[in-house]
C-alpha cells in the first residue's frame, strides 16, 4: 500500500515539477525533427534504386529499417538520459533536504519508499517509451507502410535497458550524493558505449583481445548490449546480410546472448535490492 | 504504568564524533517533557534516534511501550523535524493527504480529519495553494498539521516554534495545552525558553548527549530564588553570616545578592539581620527564569 502511494507521489511529482510535459515536448519536436529527416532521406535515396521489382523491394525495406533503427537509437539514448536524471535526485535530495524525515518515520518500511520511487519511475519510463517508439515506428508505417520485425521484443529489450539504468541510479542515489550519483552513471553509460565499439571492431577484425574488451565492458554494466540485442531483433535477418542494417553505431557484428540478457535482469535485481539495503541502513 | 519514552545508555556515534554519548532518561505517559540544551549537544539526534531515522550505535530504548522500530507504535507517534521540508508542490490539502495515507488512515477519517487541522492552524483558506507559495510560518503551521493527523499518543516537536511569529507561536502553545488536556505525550525540544517555561511539566538538561539533569519545571523555578537586601552598616562579617543560607553571596555597597534554595530561608534572614542591628530597608525575592538555570546548570560556554 505504501509502495503505491509512494509511487503516486513520484509520477505527481513529474507531473507537478513539469517533467512530464517537458519531455513530452522535446519528444514532439524530436519526432517532428526525425520525420523531417526521413521523409528528405527517402526522397534521396529512393530514385537511385534500381528498377527491378523484387531489389527495389529489399532496398525501400532496408532503408526503412535501417532509418527506423536510427530513431529508435536516439530514443533509446533519450529513455537513459531521462530515467536517469529524474531518479538521480530522488533520494539523495529529499535526503539532502530532509523531506525524507516526516516520511520515514511513519508506519512504513523504507524498502517501501524505494520500491514505491521505483515502479512510479518506471511507469514514467514505459509511458515514454509508448510516445517516443510509438512515434518513431509511426513515421515508417505511415510514409511506407512498413514495421519492423519483432517489435515487442526489440521494445521490451530497449525498456528493460531504461529499467536497468534507472535502477542502478536509484542505488547510487541511496548511497551518494546527487552529483556523484550522475558522475557514476554517466561514466558507467561511457564503459558500455566504448565498449560496444570496442567489441564490434573487434568482431570486424576478427581481433579477439578487443573482443574480451567488450565483454567485459557488458560485464561492468550491460546496458549497451540490451540495445544492440534489441537492434539485432528488429533487423530483417536479409538486410544484415546484404549489409544495410543499422545497429547500434555500428553494424551488429557479434551479437549479445540470451546468457547477456538474463544477466542484465539479475544486475537489476541486484542493483535494486541493494539500493533498498543502503537505504535501510543510512542514517537520515 | 508504562513510560512514554525510556532510553537506556542510548548512544550515538559519527565516525570520530560522539553525538549523543549516553541518553537516560523517562518521560511519563501525558506530561509535556521538554528537552534543553545548547546548539550541538545532541538533541536533535536524540529524537532521530527514537523516531528510527539513525540507528544508535549502543543503548536501547523504548517507545509507548515497545523497543525502538516498531512500525504499529510509529502509527501512534506524530513528528515535527526540525528545518522541516516537505514535497512543496502539493497543496496543504494533497501534503495533509499523503501524509494521512502514509499512517494508513481510512479516507473518511482522513478528510474530516484534514479539515478539521486546517481549521485549528488556520490555514483553510490556503489549503489549495502550494506549499512552494507558504511563508515560513505558514509551512510550520502546516508541518504541525502533519504532526498530528493521526491523532498521536506521543508527539516530538523539534523547533516548532522558530519560524513562528508572537501569534502562531501562541497558537502552538494553545495546541500543546489542548493535547496535553487530552492526555497526549509531548516531547518539545525547543531554543525559546521562554516558551518551554510555560509549556512544561519537566524539563530535561543536556549537553554533549548527556544528561545533566531532569527536574519538575515548578520546583525547579519556583525553588530557587535570588534575595536581593538593601540595607545600612553590612559589615563583612555580617555579609559571611549570611553564607549559612547561600554560597552564593555578592555585595555591592549597600547591596547585597544572594541565592537560596527555597522562599522559607526569607524570614531566618530577616531575623538574623535585625538580631545584628542592621537597618533593613528592602528583602526582595526574585524568581531565577529558566535562562538563568539554564546557564547555570548548562555553563556559559554553550557545549562548545
Amino acid at each position: 500500500m505504501a509502495t503505491f502511494i509512494i509511487a503516486r507521489l513520484t509520477f505527481l511529482e513529474a507531473i507537478r515539477r513539469r517533467i512530464l510535459l517537458s519531455a513530452f515536448l522535446l519528444g514532439v519536436a524530436f519526432l517532428i525533427l526525425y520525420t523531417w529527416g526521413f521523409y528528405l532521406m527517402r526522397q534521396e535515396a529512393l530514385p537511385s534504386v534500381p528498377r527491378s521489382e523484387i531489389s527495389s523491394a529489399i532496398l525501400r525495406s532496408g532503408l526503412n529499417n535501417f532509418l527506423t533503427l536510427a530513431g529508435l537509437y536516439a530514443v533509446n539514448f533519450l529513455a537513459i538520459a531521462m530515467g536517469a536524471l529524474v531518479s538521480a535526485d530522488t533520494l539523495a535530495g529529499e535526503i539532502g533536504s530532509g523531506t525524507i524525515q516526516a516520511i520515514v518515520a511513519k508506519p512504513v518500511r523504507r524498502a517501501q519508499i524505494v520500491l514505491g520511487k521505483w515502479v512510479g519511475f518506471a511507469g514514467l519510463l514505459a509511458l515514454y517509451l509508448v510516445l517516443m517508439v510509438g512515434g518513431v515506428m509511426a513515421v515508417a508505417y505511415v510514409l511506407d507502410g512498413y514495421v519492423v520485425p519483432n517489435v515487442a521484443s526489440g521494445v521490451a529489450l530497449i525498456y528493460l535497458e531504461a529499467l536497468l539504468m534507472m535502477s542502478v541510479t536509484l542505488m547510487c542515489s541511496s548511497m551518494f550524493s546527487t552529483l556523484a550519483t550522475g558522475g557514476v552513471i554517466f561514466g558507467l553509460y561511457g564503459i558500455a558505449f566504448i565498449g560496444g565499439w570496442v567489441e564490434q571492431f573487434g568482431a570486424l577484425l576478427q581481433n579477439q583481445a578487443a573482443v574480451n574488451i567488450g565483454v567485459v565492458s557488458s560485464l561492468i554494466i550491460p546496458s549497451e548490449a540490451l540495445w544492440r540485442r534489441a537492434a539485432y531483433e528488429m533487423t530483417p535477418p536479409l538486410a544484415q546480410v546484404i549489409g544495410i542494417s543499422f545497429s547500434g553505431p555500428m553494424f551488429t557484428v557479434s551479437v549479445p546472448s540470451d546468457a547477456q540478457i538474463v544477466y542484465a535482469v539479475g544486475y537489476l535485481a541486484v542493483a535494486l535490492a541493494i539500493g533498498v539495503r543502503a537505504f535501510a541502513r543510512r542514517d537520515l | 504504568m508504562t513510560h512514554a519514552i525510556e532510553t537506556i545508555n542510548l548512544r550515538k556515534e559519527f565516525d570520530e564524533n560522539v553525538a549523543v554519548r549516553g541518553l537516560t532518561l523517562q518521560v511519563t505517559q501525558g506530561e509535556v517533557f521538554g528537552f534543553l540544551g545548547p546548539n550541538g549537544a545532541g538533541k536533535t539526534t536524540s529524537i532521530k534516534m527514537l523516531l528510527g531515522l539513525v540507528a544508535p550505535t549502543a543503548g536501547s530504548a523504548m517507545l509507548l511501550g515497545a523497543p525502538l522500530g516498531d512500525r504499529a507504535v510509529r502509527a501512534r507517534i506524530g513528528f515535527l523535524p526540525e528545518h522541516f521540508r516537505f514535497h512543496d508542490w502539493l497543496s496543504a490539502r494533497e501534503f495533509l493527504d499523503l501524509h494521512g495515507r502514509l499512517y494508513a488512515m481510512s479516507a473518511s477519517r482522513l478528510r474530516s480529519r484534514i479539515n478539521e487541522l486546517l481549521d485549528l492552524v488556520g490555514l483553510t483558506p490556503f489549503r489549495d495553494k502550494q506549499l512552494r507559495t507558504f511563508s515560513k510560518g505558514m509551512l510550520q503551521r502546516v508541518g504541525l498539521a502533519q504532526a498530528l493527523l493521526n491523532d498521536p499518543a506521543l508527539v516530538f516537536l523539534d523547533e516548532p516554534t522558530s519560524g513562528l511569529d508572537p501569534v502562531g507561536r501562541r497558537l502552538v502553545r494553545d495546541i500543546i495545552r489542548d493535547l496535553r488536556a487530552r492526555g497526549t505525550t509531548i516531547f518539545l525540544n525547543s531554543h525559546l525558553l521562554s516558551e518551554v517555561e510555560i509549556t512544561c511539566d519537566r524539563v530535561a538538561f543536556i549537553k554533549h548527549g548527556e544528561v545533566l539533569r531532569v527536574s519538575e519545571l515548578k520546583s525547579l523555578v519556583n525553588g530557587a530564588t535570588s534575595v536581593t537586601i538593601r540595607a545600612d552598616s553590612l559589615t563583612p562579617p555580617i555579609i559571611a553570616g549570611l553564607q549559612q543560607w547561600s554560597r552564593d553571596v555578592r555585595a555591592d555597597g549597600a547591596q547585597v545578592t544572594l541565592t537560596v534554595s527555597d522562599e522559607t530561608a526569607l524570614p531566618a534572614i530577616n531575623r538574623y539581620l535585625v538580631a545584628q542591628n542592621v537597618a533593613v530597608y528592602a528583602l526582595t525575592p526574585q524568581h531565577l527564569s529558566l535562562e538563568d538555570l539554564f546557564i547555570q546548570i548548562v555553563g556559559t560556554d554553550g557545549g562548545l
